[in-house]
């Protein structure tokens, strides 16, 4: 409880729990871009949409991962776009790979809301975007 | 079978996994009481990331060994993150002397197990060399 007290105001971003987030997606960001990798240089024909999400999910946690990293307005903007779009991606693919499994054949880290990855990648955006919203810029 | 398993399967991953998950337990109950990593925590995954090494040593030898699993692609994927984490955990939380640095640690302790059964998932979709020559 001692850590909002103790935290500066102008702490950098990736810094505290913002480098634990950075070790997490930094994760994510490797497994989802491997992942897409190999199913696009293997087997792309075979379920090209969810492949070409899976790159997409990918270069989002690649982005949230470098936001968090550099940090300051540019970061923050850059960390903020990448959450939101991976919260609505993760809820929407989420949805439609159980509503339509036929689009889906193989998954994707954001299919059945990222069961295969423990349900982290529909937890991460919301402690994404609550670490930024509480490390928001504050003009007193 | 078990021996061609590209030697993910033998006790060194049982060894992995039981002692990440100890480490784990001992570092998130270190960050829960607000400590910051100590030279022990940093030392123990140190030694963590050597045992990792080891395995994935010898399950690289064990792709050169008679079979291969059927996705050698995403076995290296796999084995090339796994060798990678815990050097990376160990230098974000040498960047963080807070309670957070504890829980980096605690964190690349819960997916190392992860990706160690993943590893042996897919070790255990094999083929043989030779048979995958011919076809």
């Amino acid at each position: 409880m001692a850590e909002p007290r103790t935290r500066p105001r102008d702490a950098a971003l990736g810094s505290g729990l913002g480098r634990v987030l950075l070790l997490v997606y930094g994760t994510f960001a490797v497994s989802a871009g491997a992942r897409a990798g190999v199913q696009i240089a293997t087997h792309f024909d075979e379920a090209p949409l969810a492949y070409l999400l899976s790159a997409l999910a990918a270069l989002v946690y690649v982005a949230a991962t470098v936001g968090l990293a550099i940090g300051g307005p540019r970061g923050r903007l850059i960390a903020l776009t990448s959450c939101s779009f991976e919260l609505i991606g993760v809820l929407v693919v989420g949805t439609l790979s159980i509503a339509d499994a036929v689009a889906f054949p193989d998954d994707t880290v954001w299919s059945r809301y990222g069961s295969g990855y423990g349900y982290v990648p529909l937890v991460l955006p919301f402690i994404g975007l609550w670490w930024l919203w509480h490390n928001r810029p504050r003009t007193t | 079978m078990i021996s061609t398993l590209c030697r993910v399967n033998g006790p060194l991953s049982v060894a992995t996994i039981v002692v990440a998950l100890v480490l784990a337990a001992w570092f998130l109950l270190r960050s829960a009481l607000n400590r910051a990593p100590s030279r022990f925590d940093l030392l123990a995954t140190g030694l963590l990331g050597l045992l990792v090494a080891v395995l994935v040593v010898v399950a690289v030898v064990g792709l050169f060994d008679g079979s291969r699993p059927s996705d050698t692609a995403t076995f290296a994927g796999y084995l090339i993150t796994t060798i990678a984490f815990p050097p990376v955990a160990f230098v974000l939380a040498r960047m963080e002397p807070t309670r957070y640095g504890t829980l980096i640690l605690g964190i690349a302790c819960l997916v190392l197990p992860v990706l160690v059964l993943r590893l042996q998932q897919i070790a255990s979709v094999t083929t043989d060399i030779a048979a995958a020559a011919h076809g």
